[in-house]
């Protein structure tokens, strides 16, 4: 019983980095998550699968985006005349 | 004099590194726009839709250039005319946390080169990734908002 229970110990340590490490890797991606999603932790213990999870969701709705303002700005540049949508886009780098 | 010791600088500001590679995102995704717009006259708008998603990811690359293992990731990809898929369907790991261990994988298949890394690399990535992510998603929205003004 006791070597099953080392034999586990060793499995999750050699396969796991350690709770501090996470948690300092954890704060950076804090720094760049949006604040209302990480609402729930508002303790300095935080939980690593909460920002982990919160991150996933984040990432995939960046992409979302990405798709949808694609899509939108091949509609809109079909639609619009050339020339004054190049002004407007070079307006735009311009600011 | 004492001086303190700069090698950590970019990493206490992160966002230097982003200011001069939002100007090379910028180029890089108006160029793509000009070119999309005047050689898709006839093209389906799913093919120019696809074209310019192809170009945001692009631009992301360039701009973030070799020196991150997304970067690298995606401009492989984009090289080799790979599709440019992401996993949309959420995790069905809804066990408790204790497995946090899934999370990180359900990561991995979010950020280009994820499966490669370990955990630590991971999560440094993960953080440059967005950054570079949300940066793009706001230069397609300013744009989105001066062609339809």
């Amino acid at each position: 019983m006791s070597s099953r229970r080392a034999r586990s110990r060793q499995s999750t340590s050699s396969s796991r980095i350690t709770d501090e490490q996470i948690n300092d890797l954890v704060s950076k991606l804090q720094a760049v998550l949006p604040e209302a999603r990480l609402h729930g932790c508002l303790s300095m213990q935080v939980s690593a699968a909460k920002v982990l999870q919160e991150t996933c969701n984040y990432i995939r709705s960046l992409h979302r985006e990405v798709d949808d303002l694609s899509e939108r700005l091949s509609e809109l540049l079909a639609t619009t005349e050339a020339s004054s949508a190049q002004a407007a886009i070079i307006r735009s780098l311009l600011k | 004099m004492e001086s303190k010791s700069s090698t950590t600088g970019n990493r206490d500001n992160p966002n230097r590194n982003l200011h001069g590679s939002k100007t090379m995102m910028a180029s890089h995704f108006l160029r793509a726009l000009f070119r999309i717009q005047q050689t898709s006259t006839s093209s389906s708008s799913a093919g120019r839709s696809r074209r310019i998603r192809r170009a945001a990811y692009a631009s992301m690359a360039y701009s973030a250039g070799t020196r991150r293992a997304w970067s690298r990731a995606l401009l492989r990809k984009l090289r080799s005319r790979a599709r440019l898929r992401f996993p949309r369907r959420l995790s069905r790991a809804a066990t408790p946390q204790r497995r946090d261990m899934d999370q990180a994988q359900v990561l991995r298949k979010l950020v280009p080169g994820g499966p490669s890394m370990d955990d630590c690399k991971l999560l440094e990535e993960t953080a440059d990734y967005i950054r570079f992510l949300t940066t793009q998603v706001r230069l397609m929205q300013t744009v989105m908002d001066s062609v339809s003004s």
